[in-house]
């Protein structure tokens, strides 16, 4: 119960902190921080507000036939150790070798998420010792990485009302192009460790998102359209399940007015639903603790999903220093524009920013303004539409085939469709009805020759997946609305004709 | 008489007119690596693969198409460029028995020509040395501790136990490379240089060794030192030779990202006959302490050569060079305490009994495998790798090179074609006496004129030039700008013809080998 209390004390810190349609959340919040810290002088007391500040850093695999620096293949759950090229093992002499796929893709996501490209940037050997990093160190972008100084917007809803949503911006620091580290299995029974280097060496996007957030549902939000940016684009399948998009989160809570509070950095998240839930949790633990008296350690800690909580990590020898040092085999990355690209130069070896930029795909937040504008359609539904992978096109095609007005149409692929397959946890994809289907059968409804009701329960045959079309469905259950007058008089005859005590009284009244 | 078996006009000429077949000539240097065997220049000999080599040669020969020049000639590979199903040990206990799966891109260029690749010769342990004498396999010996000349002006010749103790280094780190070209078990030798490693035991060995600008060649497979300056040096008994290995393992190389992008044209080197329009610049600051007053005189001479033969001699300024020691003990301990982390007895290598923890089993693996001098360096390198010293060791080193390569752009955008430098201090010290110092000293004092080249990338090569008053090898260094390896190696060229640098008498104890001075057959005196 205490920390539910707790919870409402921040939740409305944050609300009024961060709250309306604000482009620039960190000025807004410092103002917001500046009154209040005015007014309720920051002390012990359990009321005092908090306000949280959460950062993200994620990892995201970048999608790719090979890795960053060798030409092995990338694959998610191939044979161990299948894909490692000599560079990947670390063996002597082998040097990187950069793949412009790579560069590509992280330029593309630079450009989506609004960041300024550098046009020179530089790769830096980050040093430790782990078994699953063969070389003892991590070719990353320390210094001068390849994108800075972009934002995200992203929308949510208040208090979970679908109706009213709110658009947000999280500003981001920067983009680098980094290598991922292989898998580590410890076998605690026979006390060894199993390496798995098939990952070793494959390329990532890391983009650090500043503290903008104040909650779990923001961070969530924010990962999830970043998510959806990526996959619009293609420079990363970003399938948190298949550890494609990583993300870790920095949770610090500090009184209005005051600088920021210790931060704690919390891993292991993989599932959106648990980056709410470790973030809120982790704001909740840091006010409970440091209104006990207690303190926070800058410390790193695990999500456990089982119990909902985090919990400190093993520390590695205490506190690392990572010696970065220029990477000597990697001449600095230069990335030309239509001006400065140099006439003679093979263009197959240079990576043209504005060629990249002609040619980004319409990225979610247009595609949803093209929904809502092109099918009148509400924009919360344009949300659940691009949500769902597939979704819009199955709604697109519908729309095509049939004569219902597109904005009847959404009704009949969120509430029926979607929900259909929520229940039996498909995707679009595994919809045993088709576009093809639910169009037919809509135009059935549509020209009148079904009910509503009708429609409904042609549906529930649908699912079946018997190969039937509603239209054989509709004959076979005689499930169609009569038009012939003389037909519809028959049947009212019948009845009548049946039951004339009835009638006579009600003619009678 | 044609004495030195240079393979632009001598041996290859003798292949094409099957004066000699490429398994006589293979069968030959084999034989003459066991006979020298006390020389330790070898670490592995691949005598059956080379032999199978020298055969496919012969069969290209036999039908009248063989691949090159280089077809056929024996060559040695230091042991830290990797050689396929050839042990690459970098005469370390950590890559003891360490067979690569792959060749290295200079390697690969040299067999793809027809090069039959007798083995792997001596270093320092990791190429970390100026004595080849660092290495787990053992000092390599001077040739020319062998010589009539070094004899007759050193040794009492009563005295068997005074010689055999009076043998001289070769210099470092590819100490190996240089006794196996001086000593006429190979017509050419790949050797490293990061600081001077092929230039200095070229110098003290009497051949030709050339450090080709930073870029020009490929270092894929080269195991690494400091990667920001390390080049293949090619190491040949005269300046001809040298250019042709030059021409055949220049240019791109896609597994190289620091690797030229233009392809390189091979060249033949002109005789040149006008000097007149030369400018050799001499930088004062090469008249560095320790300098012997032998090098001094000879350094002298030579630019009067030059003068005389109408020359324009300038003295120039390369005022950063003294600080160039200073500069690269940063670099260089920081690049190899980066590049020495893979080595941890995971995926390859020695790995410790140790099994305590990964941890015990990391530290004591690097323990057993890396000898002290490496451990060293190692510690100092991430020392001036941590945070709070990063800013005030390693950005200051690198702002210092910068100055240094500055310096030469400079003198060379005054009008200065080449400079001409001595290549070492002194002659090869004896190695009793050489040990006397530790590593660490050695090295600062052995690289002192050849490093600063590094620094800047610039090619720079070794001409020997004459006998010191012990009978032992002493040369001069020409550097130039960079990728004008072809100037270069034509002024060297010039300079080599003038000197006349003497033969290597050899003269081993028959107890060594009986047939030493059969297998000195014609193409080699």
């Amino acid at each position: 119960a205490a920390a539910r209390g707790c919870r409402g004390v921040w939740r409305r810190a944050w609300q009024r902190g961060a709250g309306g349609p604000a482009p620039a959340p960190r000025g807004q919040r410092a103002v917001a921080c500046n009154a209040r810290g005015g007014a309720v002088p920051a002390g012990k007391s359990g009321l005092a507000p908090w306000v949280p500040v959460v950062g993200l850093e994620i990892h995201a695999q970048i999608s790719s036939n090979s890795k960053l620096f060798s030409g092995s293949q990338v694959q998610f759950a191939a044979a161990p150790n299948s894909l490692v090229s000599f560079f990947d093992a670390s063996l002597p002499g082998t040097l990187p070798v950069l793949n412009r796929r790579c560069v590509e893709a992280a330029v593309m996501t630079g450009l989506a998420l609004n960041c300024s490209i550098n046009k020179r940037s530089l790769f830096d050997r980050k040093h430790y010792f782990y078994a699953d990093l063969p070389a003892g160190y991590q070719i990353t972008q320390q210094r001068v990485p390849i994108a800075v100084n972009g934002s995200l917007s992203y929308s949510l809803c208040i208090d979970n009302k679908m109706s009213q949503m709110v658009t947000k911006t999280v500003r981001i620091k920067q983009i680098q192009l980094e290598q991922d580290s292989g898998k580590s299995l410890h076998d605690d029974t026979r006390n060894q460790t199993l390496v798995d280097l098939n990952r070793a060496g494959v390329g990532l996007m890391e983009v650090v998102m500043e503290p903008d957030m104040c909650c779990g549902e923001e961070a969530a939000a924010a990962v999830r359209e970043l998510q959806l940016i990526l996959q619009t684009l293609g420079s990363s399948q970003a399938v948190m399940a298949e550890g494609q998009l990583r993300v870790d989160a920095n949770v610090s809570v500090h009184h209005p007015g005051e600088h920021y509070g210790v931060r704690t950095e919390v891993k292991n998240i993989n599932s959106l639903r648990f980056l709410a839930k470790a973030v809120d949790y982790e704001i909740q633990r840091q006010i409970e603790e440091l209104e006990n008296g207690g303190t926070i350690l800058n410390e790193t800690r695990a999500f456990d999903s089982k119990l909902g909580c985090t919990v400190p990590m093993r520390d590695k020898e205490g506190k690392q220093d990572y010696r970065f040092m220029p990477e000597p085999n990697l001449p600095p990355l230069i990335l030309y524009d239509a001006k400065s690209l140099p006439a003679n130069m093979n263009h197959q070896q240079v990576v043209n920013v504005d060629w990249i930029h002609e040619r980004l795909p319409d990225l979610p937040s247009v595609k949803r303004a093209k929904l809502v504008e092109r099918y009148g359609i509400l924009p919360e539904h344009s949300f659940t539409l691009l949500n769902e992978d597939g979704l819009t096109e199955f709604f697109e095609n519908v729309v095509k085939q049939t004569r219902m007005k597109p904005k009847k149409v959404i009704g009949w692929i969120l509430n029926d469709l979607l929900s259909y397959l929520k229940q039996h946890s498909l995707i679009v994809k595994e919809s045993p009805v088709t576009s093809f289907l639910l169009a037919d059968l809509l135009n059935l409804l549509e020209k009148k020759e079904i009910s509503s009701t009708a429609a409904k329960q042609v549906l529930a045959e649908l699912w079946k997946g018997e190969g039937k079309t509603p239209f054989e469905i509709v004959k076979e259950k005689k499930l169609e609305l009569i038009q012939d007058q003389k037909e519809l008089e028959q049947i009212c005859q019948a009845v009548i004709d049946g039951q004339e005590n009835e009638v006579i009284m009600m003619v009678l009244g | 008489a044609a004495l030195k078996g240079g393979l632009r006009f001598q041996v290859s000429a003798a292949l094409k007119e099957g004066h000699v077949t490429p398994t006589e000539l293979c069968q030959r240097c084999l034989s003459l690596i066991k006979s020298t065997k006390f020389l330790n220049a070898y670490i592995t000999v691949a005598e059956e693969t080379a032999l199978k080599q020298a055969e496919e040669s012969e069969k290209r020969y036999r039908r009248g198409q063989p691949l090159g020049v280089l077809d056929g000639i024996p060559i040695a590979v230091k042991d830290n460029f990797n050689t396929a199903g050839i042990e690459t040990t970098c005469a370390s206990n950590m890559l003891k028995g360490y067979i690569s799966p792959y060749n290295a891109t200079v390697v690969q260029k040299l067999l793809d020509q027809g090069a039959v690749l007798l083995g792997k010769t001596n270093l320092d342990e990791f190429a970390m040395g100026s004595g080849s004498t660092d290495g787990v396999f053992g000092p390599v010996r001077n040739p020319w501790s062998y010589s009539r000349q070094y004899k007759e002006k050193s040794v009492p010749k009563s005295c068997s136990e005074d010689e055999e103790s009076n043998w001289v280094i070769t210099g470092g780190s590819s100490g190996g490379s240089a006794a196996a070209v001086s000593s006429f078990t190979c017509f050419a030798a790949l050797g490293s240089d990061t600081g001077g490693s092929t230039r200095n035991p070229a110098a003290h060995c009497g051949v030709v060794g050339l450090k080709p600008t930073y870029g020009l060649i490929s270092r894929h497979g080269l195991i690494p030192l400091v990667n920001s300056m390390d080049v293949p040096g090619i190491l040949t008994r005269c300046v001809d030779d040298a250019a042709v290995v030059l021409g055949s393992l220049a240019g791109h190389d896609p597994k190289d990202s620091t690797t030229i992008q233009d392809n390189f044209k091979p060249f033949e080197l002109p005789n040149l006959t006008d000097v007149s329009k030369l400018s050799i610049g001499i930088p004062k600051e090469y008249h560095a302490p320790g300098l012997s007053s032998e090098i001094l005189a000879l350094w002298s001479k030579a630019a009067d050569l030059f003068k005389n033969a109408g020359a324009k001699v300038v003295e120039v300024s390369l005022p950063h060079t003294r600080y160039s020691i200073v500069c690269y003990h940063v670099l260089c301990t920081a690049e190899v305490a980066s590049n020495m982390a893979r080595f941890d007895g995971l995926e390859y290598g020695h790995r410790s009994d140790m099994n305590k923890s990964t941890e015990s089993m990391y530290a004591a693996t690097r323990r057993e495998g890396f000898n002290e001098v490496v451990r060293g360096r190692i510690l100092s390198g991430n020392y001036f790798l941590l945070k709070q010293n990063y800013e005030n060791y390693f950005i200051k080193a690198q702002k210092v090179r910068r100055l240094i390569a500055n310096d030469f752009m400079k003198v060379f955008g005054s009008g200065v074609d080449i400079l001409l430098t001595p290549t070492t201090l002194s002659d090869a010290l004896p190695y009793r006496e050489f040990i006397k110092e530790d590593n660490r000293t050695r090295s600062a004092q052995d690289d002192i004129l050849t490093q600063a080249a590094n620094m800047a990338g610039l090619p720079a090569i070794n001409v020997p030039t004459g006998l010191s008053e012990r009978g032992l090898p002493v040369g001069l260094q020409f550097i130039g700008r960079s990728f004008q390896e072809k100037q270069l190696l034509t002024v060297a060229k010039w300079f080599e013809k003038q000197v006349k640098f003497p033969m290597i008498q050899l003269e081993v104890k028959r107890h060594y080998h009986g047939a030493f001075q059969h297998q000195k057959s014609a193409f080699f005196s």
